[in-house]
């Protein structure tokens, strides 16, 4: 029973990876596996189903109502109530719809919700039976670029439900989506890359270590903030959350790409989603704010839990900033947002990209590289707003384009 | 306009997220409708209740000018000369047959403009929930008060206790020919089990919050205002002295209502013990 995995597979787990393949895989390292899996699997559910009460009783909160308060204790029960209800309502496929299509797609939003949540360090390493194991489903040494190739699997999800629907809505919101997600993955994927260049692993376990012990390590601070920033932003987006949901913009295209869908399927898609802003949560934490790291008091037999409860409770800080932003910020329009992930996002995330390797390749001389990029930066923005100035100017040659404050001393074309 | 002011410009939109943080911490606007409910307004439009005088004699003389006043068509009204020797009406004739149909009616109140005695006004009752057409016409045996002048708690309508008083707001509001002279005027006849109501007072400050029960209504609409909205002898400090004197009078009163209830009931049981026991 030693042999089981293919030696190569084997060495590549063990060079670097859970401890817990060290001595081979024998019937405690499946139990292992097992219970991990299906402890990760019912926690998720179950947290998606605490964040939907959750965001349903902030945000209600946050405009002076009370929000869900009729199934259990504060209405805790209302997310099951209406998990419960989707069950039994009746399951429609339109007739336009690419039936086989139409079925898949909720489950290519949702397995790669749960998969991304895989390669989550939840706390650190744990002996148990004279088997150390890490508290994370999986820790393959590609770990984050599994993360990137599960959001992108994501954006099949939306683009396939909209595309086989059949129907205007779902289409609009569908090419909305992929559009927006392609969009933002790359910003998303670059400031990634500072933290792969500053941690020298692509494993999420290493990422996690490196940043481990002062809080001043983090990769928050580490990278001066705003790889941060950017991919927090990029992951709003990727997310669909406000405010960029204009995938499934309420006022515009009735649900966006879920519009046709009813009963479990559409309920699958409300959980990936929400899913989805979990692990994307605890990927953040994961990548810049330390994971499960943070001070552990000496305390023998509590030791395991306190990084665990460090990074429920970063993860849950993220989570209240999800349902303040959908608070707090009206919906960009489309225009908008592709300004922002293309003109603003993907620039900056390049420049601080170039920071960041300099520093690492060359030491403090990265200062140099520091300083042409903020010149090339400087220049660019210059540039830019020449540019603005040109196409707002009264000598502008063509009539300017998009909204802009109309000069009182200017008869308006229609007046002329 | 330079770089700081567009960053400026730019950056307002965090304004938002302070305002929605600072309403975590703001009263919840929400009622538990059925459970609980908002005090209603001193001149609501309610359904209908026939008055009657303070002998017992109805107020309605079947006119019906408010059956012709009715814009929305729902009033049906039928007079009839009164039975000499038993009169239902101090006058001359009265209403025989009188039919409101809750399905058509606007609650428009012209039907109490209209009438001469003040025979039609408006409670503020308004729940109603009905299974059948036939139950929202009311006829006369169900807008009539009942002996104690208050209005008939149908199966279908919701009420709580004290829901059926301070009704006839409108009537009691509003000075005759509109003449601001008559503002808090007597201008009508006395009800059975009320006797003359009090006049509600209009913009005069001369009101009578207590027995008109405007003032708890008034209390709860501005612990949703913002500070700018609260008359200046209500806000900040000496308007939490003021709101802090109105609740302990309320409590002190509410304390001195149980206390006699108490009271009573253990006056009860003593009787009854001892009759009991004779």
């Amino acid at each position: 029973m030693s042999a089981v995995l293919h030696p190569a597979l084997l060495g590549a787990l063990t060079t670097h990876g859970d401890p817990l393949y060290n001595h081979g895989v024998g019937w405690f390292v499946w139990v292992v596996v097992v219970i991990k899996v299906l402890v990760a699997f019912a926690v998720l559910l179950v947290s998606v189903m605490l964040m939907i009460w959750f965001e349903r009783k902030l945000i209600s909160d946050m405009q002076s109502r009370i929000g869900p308060n009729r199934a259990g204790p504060w209405g805790m029960l209302q997310t099951m109530a209406d998990g419960i209800k989707l069950f039994f309502k009746e399951d429609l496929v339109p007739d336009q719809a690419d039936r086989f299509v139409f079925k898949l797609a909720p489950y290519l939003s949702l397995v790669p919700a749960l998969l991304i949540f895989t390669v989550v360090p939840v706390g650190g390493i744990v002996t148990l039976d004279g088997h150390a194991f890490e508290l994370q489903v999986a820790d393959p040494p590609i770990g984050i670029l599994l993360v990137l190739a599960m959001s992108s699997i994501a954006v099949y999800g939306v683009m396939l439900a909209g595309w086989s629907s059949g129907s205007k809505y779902p289409l609009l919101g569908s090419v909305r989506a992929s559009a927006q997600m392609i969009s933002y993955e790359a910003a998303l994927g670059i400031s990634v890359v500072t933290v792969v260049l500053i941690t020298g692993s692509l494993s999420t376990r290493a990422m996690v270590e490196s940043q481990a012990t002062n809080f001043w390590d983090w990769n928050l601070i580490r990278l001066g903030f705003v790889p941060f920033f950017l991919f927090f932003t990029a992951i709003t987006a990727e997310l669909t959350r406000p405010p960029f949901d204009l995938t499934e913009a309420e006022s515009e295209l009735v649900g966006g790409y879920h519009t046709e869908y009813s009963s479990i399927r559409f309920a699958l898609f409300f959980l990936a989603e929400f899913m989805n802003v979990i692990t994307m949560s605890a990927i953040v934490v994961t990548l810049f704010l330390g994971g499960p790291d943070g001070p552990v008091p000496h305390l023998p037999s509590f030791s395991i839990w306190f990084p665990i409860v460090w990074f429920l409770a970063k993860v849950m800080i993220f989570l209240f900033v999800y349902v303040w932003l959908r608070a707090a910020l009206p919906r960009l329009r489309y225009d908008q947002l592709m300004t922002l992930g293309w003109k603003y996002l993907i620039p900056i995330s390049l420049g601080w990209l170039m920071i960041v390797a300099g520093f690492v390749v060359a030491g403090w001389w990265g200062i140099g590289i520091a300083v042409g990029t903020v010149i090339a930066a400087g220049l660019l923005l210059r540039a830019f707003t020449i540019g603005r100035e040109r196409v707002n100017a009264d000598e502008a040659v063509l009539p300017p384009l998009g909204r802009r404050p109309q000069s009182p001393e200017r008869p308006t074309a229609g007046g002329a | 306009m330079g770089l700081a002011d567009d960053v400026k410009q730019e950056l307002k939109f965090l304004g938002g997220f302070k305002l929605t943080f600072e309403h975590l911490t703001r009263p919840r606007v929400t009622r538990q409708y059925p459970d609980e409910k908002k005090p209603k307004q001193p001149r609501q439009h309610g359904r209908h209740v026939l008055n009657r005088y303070e002998d017992g004699m109805e107020k309605c003389i079947g006119c019906e000018l408010c059956a012709g006043v009715c814009p929305a068509d729902c009033i049906y009204v039928r007079g009839l000369d009164n039975p000499p020797d038993h009169p239902v009406s101090p006058g001359e004739r009265y209403g025989y047959v009188y039919e409101i149909n809750y399905l058509r009616c606007i609650h428009c109140d012209l039907c109490v403009e209209a009438c001469p005695t003040e025979a039609i006004t408006e409670s503020k009752l308004f729940e109603f929930s009905f299974t059948n057409r036939a139950d929202a016409i009311y006829t006369k045996r169900e807008l009539v008060v009942d002996d104690e002048g208050r209005p008939q708690h149908l199966p279908w309508e919701d009420w709580r206790p004290g829901d059926d008083q301070h009704t006839s707001g409108w009537m009691r509001a509003t000075a005759p020919g509109g003449q601001a002279a008559y503002e808090g005027e007597v201008q009508w006849s006395g009800e059975l089990g009320y006797g003359v109501r009090r006049p509600e007072g209009g913009q005069s400050g001369r009101r009578d919050d207590q027995a008109t029960g405007t003032l708890a209504l008034r209390e709860v609409l501005e612990a949703h205002l913002l500070d700018e909205d609260i008359p200046l002898a209500h806000r900040g400090m000496r308007g939490r002295i003021w709101r802090a004197q109105v609740s302990a009078e309320r409590h002190r009163r509410k304390f001195e209502a149980t206390r006699r209830r108490l009271a009573e009931a253990r006056a009860v049981r003593r009787r009854n013990k001892s009759g009991g026991g004779a």
